[in-house]
């Protein structure tokens, strides 16, 4: 059989999850038999806002939150505008200053690269070799002026996990608001907005096998800021637009799901992630995993290989049925690769030549066995063909 | 993104590798995205009659490098010479906007080879030019494009 007429293994989680059956079932009704508008008066409609009430007491129960603190979004960027812009806007006269991290979603990143363009002004902080953001450098960041720090709980490209808690403590003992990008890390990472001291927290549900454009932000109780959707009077005043009633039912269903045994599903997933990380580093030589040693979200594998290119290495595993990603400036045509593996240290030869594989519920370890077959052959016929491996890395030629 | 032509020529390029006694070799690196071309070629008299090559870099560049050292084998230096990124991009099926940059590198590594032979035959280099594909695709590369 054709590698391509067999079913991919996929193993790009990060960029996005297959929905489960029961998460699709539960949306199902919402879209025939219960397709009315949430605001109408009558009593059919009653259904539909009752879908959009569980959904927000799922979310909050996940979290840690209360339901009202929970704003539905259309999907994690329009959390992270929302919560970034609108702390910004609305504490102004309180101060023009934010902290962040260089290791930030583009979401967070653009936005506050946005607000410097409205007269704000914005430390990146930097990370150490693992792609961790030290605490004490958000204190030192902090000043008079400083009215927002946003730190993402975990990275999306190399899967390291920030202390959260520590460096919401921090802002707090400044009187700065705390917002977490945390898109990556609900049903990995345990959140409790009141122990973590999180004022504001992003989240999507296409990452956690849930539908795709829904999101949600936590909003605490009492916290000052500004609307970004302007219009009808959803959400409580606070997001206009009808609501995507079968995608925040699903997202409720999927948020339930992942975060029922966290510490089990966790340690499913590691032990095949730790099996094909074990194996490439030991296969593959001048091969380097990247983000931490073992804060880092269970699923994520980051590696680099030297000599060769990332876009490269995504074709050829593309055509042997393996869907993964790469930081390399060539798959995005831009002149930079990946800012976070930069952030890290890495030089550009080193990031250009990355891989992400992410797993994810459905990943076997027939799949991990999959990826070790084909990974070593990639690497090695690429770097056959580059000009930058030393003779002792090629594959000795058989004529 | 990329056509069948690009993906089949990527997956299973030809005339990779080096040619250990060659009459030029020509070695670049991409603006845009810091990626290594380089190419050697073996001459006879005037034409070429071996030409090989080794890439850092995406499918595109990849398959571009493949195609274009098949275009150029047989070729007076001259004709080779005028070989123009459009002219690959064209035996490729084409070529992604923000990918036609990697095929200026093979132009370009293949001018720096035969550059590299007349020196070596105490002729003067010829004028490379810029850099560019000479097409306004957007891809990036070209100072007017940003
Ligand atoms: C860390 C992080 N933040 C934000 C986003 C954006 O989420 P969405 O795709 O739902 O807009 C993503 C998704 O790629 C992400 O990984
Ligand atoms: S060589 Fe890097 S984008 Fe093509």
């Amino acid at each position: 059989m054709n590698d391509l007429d067999r079913h991919p293994v996929y193993m790009d989680h990060a960029a996005t999850t297959f929905m489960k059956p029961e998460i699709m079932a539960a949306m199902a009704p919402y879209f025939s038999r219960y397709f009315g508008n949430p605001s109408s008066l009558y009593r059919f409609a009653r259904e539909s806002r009752n879908g959009v009430d569980g959904a927000r007491r799922q979310v909050a129960a996940a979290i840690g939150a209360n339901p009202e603190e929970v704003f539905f979004t259309a999907g994690g960027s329009e959390a992270d505008n929302w919560a970034v812009k609108g702390a910004a806007l609305a504490n102004r006269e309180r101060g023009d200053h934010i902290v962040t991290s260089a290791i930030e979603h583009h979401a967070v990143l653009h936005t506050c690269g946005w607000l410097e363009k409205q007269g704000f002004s914005v430390t990146y902080l930097p990370v150490d070799e693992f792609g961790r953001v030290d605490p004490g450098d958000v204190e030192e960041a902090i000043t008079d002026a400083t009215i927002l720090v946003s730190v993402m709980t975990a990275n999306n490209e190399i899967g390291t996990i920030q202390s959260v808690a520590e460096i919401g403590r921090v802002a707090h003992d400044h009187g700065a608001l705390f917002h977490t990008d945390a898109v990556q890390a609900v049903g990995a990472v345990p959140i409790d907005v009141e122990r973590m001291g999180i004022d504001l927290l992003s989240l999507s549900g296409h990452k956690f096998y849930g539908p795709k454009g829904v999101g949600a932000l936590y909003i605490r109780r009492g916290t000052r800021i500004e609307n970004l959707i302007h219009g009808g009077g959803q959400e409580r005043g606070r997001r206009a637009g009808t609501e995507n009633v079968p995608g925040i039912v699903g997202l409720g269903r999927a948020i339930e799901l992942a975060t029922a045994d966290i510490e089990g599903h966790n340690r499913r997933i590691a032990a095949m992630r730790d099996r094909l990380v074990r194996s490439v580093l030991g296969s593959i030589p001048d091969t380097r995993l990247n983000g931490h040693p073992t804060e880092r979200l269970p699923n994520n594998a980051n590696f680099s290989f030297r000599y060769v290119e990332g876009e490269s290495i995504l074709l050829l595993l593309d055509a042997r049925g393996i869907c993964a990603s790469t930081g390399s400036a060539c798959s995005s045509g831009s002149s930079e690769p990946s800012h976070v593996l930069l952030a890290t240290g890495l030089s550009h030869e080193e990031a250009h030549g990355s891989l992400r594989l992410t797993l994810g519920d459905a990943n076997t370890e027939e799949d991990v066995d999959s990826v070790l077959e084909v990974l070593p052959d990639v690497i090695g016929r690429l770097r056959e063909i580059s000009p930058l491996t030393p003779v002792r890395a090629r594959i000795p030629e058989v004529d | 993104m990329y056509t069948e032509k690009v993906i089949a020529e990527f997956t299973n390029p030809e005339n990779v590798g080096e040619i250990a006694d060659a009459d030029g070799v020509g070695e670049v690196g991409s603006p845009t995205c810091g990626d290594i071309m380089k190419i050697y070629l073996k001459v006879e008299e005037d034409r070429i009659i071996d030409a090989r090559f080794r890439t850092f870099g995406c499918a595109a560049a990849i398959a571009s490098s493949s195609m274009a050292t098949r275009m150029i084998r047989g070729m007076t230096l001259s004709d080779a010479w005028e070989l123009s990124n459009a002219d690959v991009v064209d035996a490729l099926g084409g070529l992604p906007e923000a990918k036609v940059h990697c095929s200026v590198l093979a132009r370009d590594a293949i001018r720096a080879a035969i550059n590299d032979c007349r020196t070596r035959r105490g002729l003067e280099p010829r004028e490379t030019g810029s850099s560019r594909c000479g097409g306004g695709t957007g891809c990036g590369s070209c100072p007017e494009n940003g």
